[in-house]
């Protein structure tokens, strides 16, 4: 069954056969139906046939730490010695910026040098920003640090910060390596693709535990988590960017004599390092993401502080973290993008002294000295003095409070409307259908879009889920994350359509959408958790803020790339503008705005988890159980089938898309 | 075009001995089983023969140009004489020494020191100026800064750059990005100089203006030289000897006159059909035998029409064609004037 091979004789007969297949399909749903009483397991997966995975990965762990011997020295061990290693930077970084240098433990501690002060470091990174942006973007930074010590934020911003500090060069450079690995060695490649595949789709909550139980809790486990989940990006990108540099420049340095050596260093590497750059934004962006959530295993921080506000409902706080986190993810995106965006500079006169050389270091140095020893003598240049501080803690409080009186009522139609109406029949149907008819579905899919082997891969995937016990989660997982992408959808490609229609209103759009992504997904919980409470409606609303981006970006971007010849062929043709939308540029766009449905899907898959900690059941919630009991089987196994769900849903669509760009010829 | 000695007088720099390049599964267990595969064991096989048993000498100091359309194995065959891709099977022997049985270290010695090569898309390092670029071959050789940047500055200078070395590739034009190819590749004095269509990415203005350019640079260089084109024209312009090459296979091997006048197959005769006869051709090609008792005066027999044509229209008695300071032959204007039409030759 080659679904691929067309040719047009036999494409109607197809088609034909296709249909027959799945009305195949839907007969044996309806037969399972009726034969529910006599084969109860066609619905509901028995017990008894349970894979105990999540045990045996479980004691996998248990004998990893604490029977496994190198001889010289014990896994743990080896572990301990890994995380202390990492640990050392961290320390450097954190006394350097957040706790000072200090002596002895806990409260006894005596600090022998202090931090760096506040007003250095807003110096330095505006500094750095008029380096590499000029002043406009030298302002904003400023004006972003400034907000956090004006609003008490600066301890834990430092705290959150000396992470990243940290992480993002461990991770860049990390990705650098493997990346330039797998370009080397195609077995290399094969055998990382699907790793990184996974390290992209397994929720981040489910690799926290193992992290933590063999790197102790604190800090460093939540770094190197931060690492795990910030690399993959690097990795792929370092590998498409080797692979784009011409393969004349490539054929160029080996006829220069270059040693392989030579030619990484002197000729890929330089020509492909403007695409590499893009990467290096990308783990900031997700390094800071993660470091939010890792303040669960105490990193400590300003998600710590969101996540604690949350729990107590302390509205007012939580925005103030929240927004903290915003502009620190504003000011380290646009600082890494103008970094990337850098000009080559010009050729470097050998005769020019330290200072001429490297003004910007030399003037950062200098900053933190003064203000270093400034703090000595004035305080207020040291911490922020207390009674500058603003609040608007109350104020939040208020608001809300008044949107909740007055407003109660209302918002809890709309919840309860949609809830009663929608959510919980969906919920309701994807629940009562058979497994083994879900299974066939998705590997005719499979077969259908994209031969055998994809056939295999959902249809085993799918089995898995079954087995290892977490069908109704797994439902319960695809019925939230549907209906958000549904409604995200619904959202996101009108809006797409217009500002791809219109200039002013896609440069508007851009600045938001650009904006909404920089946010850590952890900041899209405190708003709805405030109006709607906790649960699967709050859950939802968050999943499609948080999604809706792509579904915007790739509409407004694929309507826009359709080739200019066409429309012009359109338009000579006759076409009114609404013909050119719906005849010429929605078709030969739906490749790519598939893409973006596929994007928004991992979105939502990946948000989903993070809502748990608002309160639903499915997968995420199994996975964030597993975090609070430490079960390392139970997490991996829960992550392992949202991370299935994911890759089904990216390999079908995909597939579809590629099919479909083909057969327009603009693949 | 230059008056050197006969090709075949001087020895061979580079020459191919059955060289093959076969793309597919296992391709020279395949060339074994099979040593002269046709387009139908190929293809049934499921192997591309990107070159198929090239044979050529290439001599010292001349211009050899590979002629072919796109996907004729020209680029490939080119590669396969400095082994950016590795051939199936053959010899590629620089002089008389087989580089394909060069381990890795002696294979970049060869390249740092004997060979050249300039790319179509001229393959410039975005991150260097253009005297870094320039320098770049001798800096992999480690040599000092200074040393190599004098180097440099010589060769941009050889190619017209001066006052631009500390410009990046982006901001120059396209003729002037490849004047840095050439700089960059003659930096290392190369024996061997390989062009691969090194002006087919520019406008046919500039194109021309680098056409000269790069004869100016040979007559003073004097280089062995490779030239890959898929333009006739530039061929004929440059070549001393062009080979033809299709499906991968070399079709002819000559000087422009003889694919002219003896083309080896309807091929080659379609590519020459459209050529002006009067820029290839040659007094001796259409002399006939002297006649008459008077000449209005005489032509070398190695001119060609092109330039002897103004003085020969005006003159109704005819001119003798001669070899040095013999009389070999008459030429008249009715003959020339049927070059210039490019009328069938009535000889």
């Amino acid at each position: 069954m080659n679904a691929t091979r067309h040719s047009t004789a036999s494409s109607s007969s197809t088609a034909q056969r296709w249909w027959a297949i799945w009305a195949g399909l839907l007969a044996f749903t309806l037969l399972c139906y009726l034969l529910k009483d006599s084969f109860p397991w066609l619905f509901k997966y028995p017990r008894a046939w349970t894979w105990p995975l999540r045990f045996w990965i479980s004691d996998f762990m248990k004998w990893l730490m604490n029977s496994l011997d190198f001889g010289l020295f014990t896994f743990r061990e080896a572990t301990r010695f890994f995380s202390w290693i990492i640990e050392q930077p961290y320390w450097v970084a954190k006394s350097l910026l957040s706790s000072g240098f200090l002596k002895g433990q806990g409260s006894g501690a005596i600090e022998i040098f202090p931090r760096l002060p506040w007003v250095g470091v807003i110096g330095i990174v505006m500094l750095m920003g008029w380096k590499v942006g000029g002043r406009n973007l030298s302002l904003l930074v400023g004006a972003c640090f400034l907000y956090l010590a004006a609003f008490g934020q600066w301890d834990s911003a430092m705290t959150t910060l000396s992470s990243i500090v940290i992480s993002v060069p461990l991770g860049v450079f990390g990705g650098l390596l493997l990346g330039i690995q797998a370009h080397r060695s195609a077995h290399f490649n094969q055998a990382l693709s699907p790793i990184l595949d996974l390290m992209q789709t397994v929720p981040v909550f489910a690799y926290l535990v193992p992290v933590l139980i063999l790197f102790g809790f604190g800090p460093v486990s939540a770094m190197i988590a931060t690492i795990i989940y910030a690399m993959p990006p690097m990795v792929r990108i370092t590998i498409l960017a080797l692979q784009k540099v011409p393969d004349e420049i490539v054929e160029f340095g080996k006829m220069a004599g270059c040693s392989s050596r030579q030619l990484l260093m002197k000729v890929q590497l330089p020509t492909a390092k403007p695409a590499i750059m893009v990467g290096v934004n990308q783990v900031v962006m997700l390094s800071l993401n993660m470091v939010i959530i890792a303040s669960m295993i105490g990193a400590g921080g300003l998600g710590f502080d969101v996540l604690n506000a949350l729990r107590r409902l302390k509205i007012g706080e939580g925005i103030e973290a929240g927004v903290a986190i915003t502009l620190l993810a504003i000011a380290l995106d646009r600082l890494s993008q103008a970094f990337a965006n850098q000009p080559q500079p010009a050729q470097i006169l050998t005769s020019q002294s330290l200072l001429q050389k490297h003004p910007y270091l030399l003037a950062s140095a200098g900053i933190a000295i003064t203000t270093w020893l400034l703090g000595l003598v004035v305080p207020a240049v040291q911490i922020f003095p207390e009674e500058w501080q603003v609040s608007t803690g109350s104020f939040w409080g208020d608001v809300v409070r008044y949107i909740n009186i007055n407003y109660f009522d209302e918002l809890d139609a709309v919840k309860n409307f949609l809830l009663l109406n929608i959510m919980i029949p969906t919920k309701r149907f994807l629940l009562s259908l058979p497994w083994v008819a879900v299974v066939i579905g998705v590997s005719i899919a499979g077969a259908r879009l994209g031969g055998w082997r994809l056939a295999m891969l959902a249809g085993l995937s799918a089995i898995f889920i079954a087995t290892v016990g977490l069908w109704p989660k797994a439902m319960i997982t695809i019925y939230l994350c549907g209906l958000s992408v549904i409604i995200a959808c619904m959202i996101g490609i009108p809006i797409g359509v217009a500002a791809s229609r219109n200039e002013n209103l896609h440069r508007i759009v851009q600045v938001v959408i650009d904006t909404l992504q920089t946010l850590p997904s952890f900041v899209y919980l405190m708003p709805v958790v405030m109006l709607f409470r906790v649960g699967d409606f709050a859950a939802m609303l968050a999943v499609i803020a948080y999604a809706v981006v792509p579904a915007i970006r790739y509409t407004d971007h694929g309507i826009r790339n359709v080739p200019p010849h066409l429309i012009e062929a359109a338009i000579a043709t006759g076409c009114t503008k609404r013909q050119i939308l719906w005849k010429v540029q929605m078709p030969l766009a739906l490749p790519e705005i598939m893409l973006g449905i596929n994007q928004t899907i991992m979105m939502a898959l990946s948000m989903l988890v993070i809502t748990a900690l608002v309160g639903t059941r499915d997968l995420g919630q199994e996975v964030y159980i597993a975090l609070t009991k430490a079960d390392i089987g139970r997490g991996i196994v829960a992550g392992l089938a949202i991370a299935l769900i994911a890759i089904i849903v990216d390999r079908l669509i995909g597939a579809w898309s590629n099919k479909r760009k083909r057969e327009l010829g603009i693949g | 075009m230059n008056a050197s000695p006969q090709p075949n007088e001087r020895p061979v720099k580079l020459g191919c001995k059955s060289v093959w390049k076969i793309f597919g599964d296992n391709p020279s267990a395949f060339l074994t089983d099979n040593p002269q595969p046709s387009d139908e064991e190929l293809a049934s096989s499921g192997m591309i023969g990107a070159v198929r048993d090239a044979n050529l000498d290439i001599f010292e100091g001349e211009i050899f140009v590979i002629m072919g359309l796109s996907g004729s194995g020209k680029s490939t065959l080119v590669r396969c004489m400095t082994r950016l891709i590795e051939p199936t099977a053959g010899e590629v022997l620089f002089q008389g020494q087989d580089i394909l049985k060069a381990d890795e270290k002696e294979l970049i010695e060869y390249r740092r020191h004997k060979m050249g090569m300039v790319f179509q898309h001229f393959a410039l390092l975005p991150h260097l100026s253009v005297l870094g670029n320039v320098a770049f071959p001798l800096e992999i050789q480690g040599i000092s800064r200074e040393m190599r940047e004098m180097r440099a500055n010589e060769m941009i200078e050889l190619v017209g750059l001066k006052g631009r070395e500390n410009y990046f590739p982006r901001e120059l034009s396209g003729g002037q990005q490849q004047r840095v190819g050439i700089a960059r590749s003659l930096c290392v004095e190369p024996e061997i100089w390989f062009l691969d269509e090194p002006f087919s990415a520019l406008d046919p203005l500039i194109r021309r203006e680098m056409q000269e350019e790069f004869l100016r640079l040979q007559s003073v260089l004097h280089k062995t030289i490779v030239f890959i084109t898929h333009d006739f024209d530039e061929a004929i312009r440059l070549a001393d000897r062009i080979a033809i090459m299709k499906d991968g296979k070399i079709i002819q091997i000559g000087t422009a006159e003889e694919l002219l006048l003896h083309p080896a197959d309807s091929y080659v005769e379609e590519f020459t059909s459209g050529i002006p006869r009067a820029k290839v051709l040659t007094a001796g090609a259409i002399m006939t035998r002297p006649k008459a008792s008077s000449f209005a005066g005489s032509v070398q027999i190695t001119t060609k029409i092109e330039d002897l044509a103004a003085k020969l229209v005006h003159s109704n008695a005819p001119y003798c064609v001669k070899n040095g300071e013999e009389i070999v032959g008459e030429i008249s204007r009715q003959s020339v004037l049927s070059v210039l039409l490019d009328q069938e030759l009535m000889l």
